[in-house]
């Protein structure tokens, strides 16, 4: 698929122009326009009017069985569309907004690989592939969230973000290691054929669900995504309204044809989107900030879409996908809309909003056309599928469920318009005052404008062209689900669809003019004030668990490590019997004095009173056993004991230069004989446990397998170093990193004794 | 580091002199510096390549050319002075790091599983054929990882002044 290439080219111009285009970040942003659209042009080609969907697999770790799998199907087509083409007209946005702004050249690295990543969860065609760009997209967020890293709202903001959608993510991650085990698949094609059901069936279907509600921000976790409004304009327009917070419901739309029948799902699903319509739609209501009131109104169109992309009907399935591509025409036309009033007047204020008419008249009219859009009002494209979303829900064949979801979704409905109502007034009223100037080059108001007026211009024309629209949208709505096949109509004729929108418009108009403009302002909102009450308890609790266990006594550690380990392998030995030291007949008298010199060695180490001394005979220790490896035939092992004896107890006298001569008397809590006791302990187990372990093998040893090897496929006649560099690499190469951290463990110790020693010798000093 | 400004080093060793006043002399310094040092460093080479056919190999490489380090530091030079032509410690210890994990990795470009090893042969004039296997390079990787351990430890234990701790027992 040339589309992945496209991708590919997002992510390499994405870093190229976050890392080396820094001071040029215009040169990015126009390479990225470039992939925008060579990725639109290859989505045409190969996706649109063709039999077969295109398919390709990238190999990753294929003895795993983890590669990537993509399919261009009709709703890959939509959503790649959707994504690239808003992508495009962001981004010529981005540019005039971002004007002698530093944080541009983060923007456009961050946004194109967000672009990318995005791409990659929309024609992803299994959920492991989705799962992967699932993660790209929070982390794009995050970054994004956070583009004004100096502002501590916006930090917050993101870190929510971060964390509500990466354990979104994680939830999906066990979905996809149930879906694996049980089903053996996790293709989307496999699963809506197969109809899986059972236990685990269900857990996954609950994290599936948790992982598309908190990415999409349906109840409980719809707290994030207005926090996320801390992100340029820009950055709200496209991720936050059109296309990260949708993959959510890509997610529904992929899986519910799969797990739609279970009666599980379509409550949860029901429940969930209906709460999230009405919470946001009231929310909106309510807002002072025009990007805020977008914002609420985002999480309550995504609570509709969740609705009737998951509940399992194909007509809710077919309006789904219409509505989800009207949302995306109409939301991004307002969110830019509104970024321009702010960026020329710099008020975004529900208020004064008005005092944008006279300076900017066409960004106004595309406002309208835009909210007329949302509150679906004839002949715009909301209009249509708001309608087509009334007419598939009365006809779905579900009981209560569906009862409820209408309910819900009249409702909801009524809200959206209210919001969108006080919207328009807020838009047409007389303004109060006179707006403050704003410098703007020529270029720059048409580059803002452009986008805007053409959402408002689609949203339109989708409209009026609704059943050719609707021919089209029929492909991928087909590709989920073989009988989501349905038509889209600008006049319905008069029917219960009807009576309702209009009853719904009515009554919503009627709310929305009334409701205040500037309402009276609340703190945060309840989900984040929850959200920040369970992260730092969390925390709070980590640390006193850090302090219950982590008490820094060394001998302590040293202890409980002890007799954890004696008692582990004690049992061992219990149960399958103390080692008969066969191997030991055949030793010679030598082996037997070196070995006895060696334990002389470790008593005295224990009894020196000096420190000094003790470190000698440590090293006694350690040169003994040494020579115990040559007598058994261990070279290797023998000469790297010997050197790295040498060498320790060097590093021992360069410490013991800073210490006192004598040990320090032991501290009396504890008596000597417990100590005793379990110093002899593990002096005694852990030999007879490492007898047993040699006494008790039962499968052949691998030596004689390693010794055949090793020549013929290591190079090497020397085994023990062809098993450390070759056969059991990742062991050493585990272990030269561990090697490395203890350095640098080492040398930052010694960094921060230092220090403190200075600033306590500065302050003895004053 | 001179014991005159350090006076509690001879009080803290234990009735001992300092290690690096034990040691010093001028002739001892010019053995270690003139001869003792490059032997064993060629030494450390030859056992780090021998490593694959007979006792040796990259880590008892790395610990022999500690060892010189250590001479050296007890020779009684400052290790900062002594080691500044060498590459800085960190830098060594990541390059030796990126050596090994870049000979874990590259089979899998060629289509091998991790740590493959690849063997060439090549036919050198004079000395006729040589083996190279690639592991060689993860063993180098282990050598480097093991002098900046070593060399890192000892810069800052090394150079440290006694009253780092002060007087207080920390045991």
């Amino acid at each position: 698929m040339a589309l992945l290439v496209a991708v590919l080219g997002l992510f390499l111009v994405g870093v190229a122009t976050a890392v080396g285009l820094r001071r040029r970040p215009l040169v990015g942003a126009f390479a990225g326009l470039a992939v925008f659209l060579a990725g639109v042009a290859a989505t045409v080609v190969e996706g649109v009017g063709v039999d077969e969907a295109p398919t390709a697999t990238v190999k990753w770790l294929s003895a795993l069985g983890l590669d990537l799998h993509f399919s261009l199907d009709g709703f890959g087509v939509l959503m790649s569309l959707i994504v690239l083409v808003l992508g495009f007209a962001v981004l010529t946005y981005a540019i005039a907004y971002f004007e002698h702004d530093e944080t541009f050249a983060r923007f456009v690295g961050v946004f194109l690989a967000f672009a990318g990543s995005m791409t990659g969860v929309v024609i992803a065609s299994d959920l492991f592939t989705m799962f992967v760009f699932w993660e790209l997209t929070s982390i794009c967020s995050f970054l994004l969230i956070g583009l004004n890293d100096k502002s501590e709202s916006a930090r917050q903001a993101a870190v929510r973000a971060l964390l509500t959608t990466g354990a979104g993510g994680l939830c999906l991650l066990g979905a996809v290691a149930l879906l694996q085990v049980d089903v053996g698949t996790t293709r989307f094609t496999d699963l809506v054929a197969l109809q899986p059901t059972g236990t685990l069936v269900d857990a996954a279907i609950v994290l599936i669900l948790l992982g598309a509600f908190t990415k999409s921000a349906q109840f409980p976790f719809h707290f994030w995504l207005p926090g996320a409004m801390a992100a340029p304009t820009p950055v709200s327009a496209y991720l936050h309204s059109a296309t990260m917070v949708k993959a959510g419901i890509v997610l529904l739309a992929r899986t519910s044809p799969a797990f739609g029948e279970s009666a599980f799902w379509q409550w949860w699903v029901v429940i969930a989107g209906c709460v999230t319509m009405l919470i946001g739609g009231w929310r909106a209501l309510r807002q002072n900030d025009a990007k805020l009131l977008l914002a609420h109104s985002t999480v309550s169109q995504l609570g509709l879409l969740t609705v009737l992309v998951g509940i399992g009907s194909p007509l809710a399935l077919y309006a789904g996908v219409a509505h989800l591509l009207a949302h995306a025409v109409f939301k991004v036309g307002l969110f830019l809309g509104v970024g321009v009033v702010d960026h020329e007047l710099g008020t975004r204020e529900v208020s004064r909003l008005a005092e944008a008419r006279t300076r900017l008249p066409l960004v106004t009219a595309s406002l309208v056309a835009a909210t007329l859009s949302m509150a679906g009002i004839i002949p715009f494209f909301g209009f249509v599928t708001k309608e087509k979303a009334l007419v598939a829900l009365l006809e779905a064949d579900l009981g209560n469920v569906a009862t409820i979801a209408l309910v819900g979704v009249v409702a909801g409905s009524v809200l959206s318009v209210a919001y969108s109502a006080r919207l328009l007034r807020a838009l047409v009223r007389r303004p109060l005052g006179v707006a403050a100037e704003h410098h703007t080059s020529r270029v720059g108001a048409i580059l803002l404008a452009r986008p805007v007026v053409e959402a408002a211009g689609f949203s339109l024309a989708f409209g009026l062209f609704a059943s050719f629209v609707g021919k089209v949208l029929v492909a991928p709505a087909l590709s989920l689900d073989a009988d989501a096949k349905g038509k889209l109509v600008l006049w319905p004729g008069i029917d219960d669809a009807l009576l309702i929108s209009a009853v719904v418009i009515i009554v919503g108009s009627f709310i929305g003019w009334r409701a205040p403009l500037t309402a009276t302002r609340t703190g945060g909102t309840r989900g984040e004030r929850t959200f920040d009450r369970i992260y730092d308890s969390t925390l709070g609790f980590a640390k006193r668990i850090t302090a219950a266990t982590q008490t820094g006594s060394l001998p302590m550690y040293v202890a409980v490590t002890a007799v954890v380990a004696t008692a582990a392998m004690l049992s061992g030995l219990l149960l399958d019997g103390f080692p008969s030291g066969a191997i030991f007949v055949d030793d010679s008298p030598m082996t037997v004095l070196v070995a006895l010199l060696v334990a002389v060695f470790a008593v005295a180490t224990v009894v020196v009173p000096l420190r000094f001394t003790a470190a000698l005979l440590l090293g006694g220790v350690g040169y003994g056993i040494a020579v115990l490896f040559v007598m058994r035939g261990a070279p290797d092992l023998a000469l790297t004991q010997l050197l790295v004896e040498t060498l320790t107890i060097v590093i021992f006298l360069l410490a013991l230069r800073v210490m006192p001569r004598r040990f320090a008397p032991a501290s009396q809590w504890v008596p000597k004989w417990a100590r005793a006791a379990v110093a002899a302990a593990i002096g005694v187990v852990v030999p007879c446990f490492a007898l047993l372990v040699r006494e008790s093998r039962e499968a052949p040893s691998v030596a004689a397998d390693y010794l055949t090897r090793s020549v013929d496929e290591a190079g090497g006649a020397n085994v023990v170093n062809v098993i450390l560099v070759d056969f059991r690499g990742f062991d050493t190469m585990g272990e030269i990193t561990v090697l490395a951290i203890a350095a640098l463990g080492v040398v930052n110790l010694v960094r921060v004794a230092e220090r403190q020693r200075r600033a306590k010798s500065a302050g003895s000093a004053k | 580091m001179t014991s005159p400004e350090h006076p509690k080093d001879v009080s803290n060793s234990g009735g001992a002199r300092n290690p690096s006043d034990i040691v010093r002399s001028a002739i001892f310094d010019e053995l270690v510096d003139r001869w003792l040092s490059k032997v064993a460093v060629l030494v450390a080479i030859y056992v780090t390549f021998r490593g694959h056919n007979a006792p040796g190999g990259g880590f008892a490489g790395g610990l022999i050319v500690g060892g010189v380090f250590v001479l050296q530091y007890l020779t009684g030079r400052e290790p900062h002075v002594r080691f500044r032509t060498i590459l800085h410690p960190t830098r060594l210890l990541g390059f030796g790091l990126l050596l090994a994990l870049g000979t874990t990795v590259t089979p899998l470009f060629v289509g091998a599983t991790p740590l493959e090893s690849h063997i060439w042969k090549l036919d050198v004039r004079l000395i006729g054929e040589v083996k190279i296997v690639s592991s060689m390079f993860f063993d180098l990787g282990v050598f480097f990882v093991v002098v900046a351990v070593v060399l890192m430890i000892l810069l800052s234990l090394g150079t440290r002044q006694s009253t780092v701790f002060g007087d207080e027992d920390i045991a």
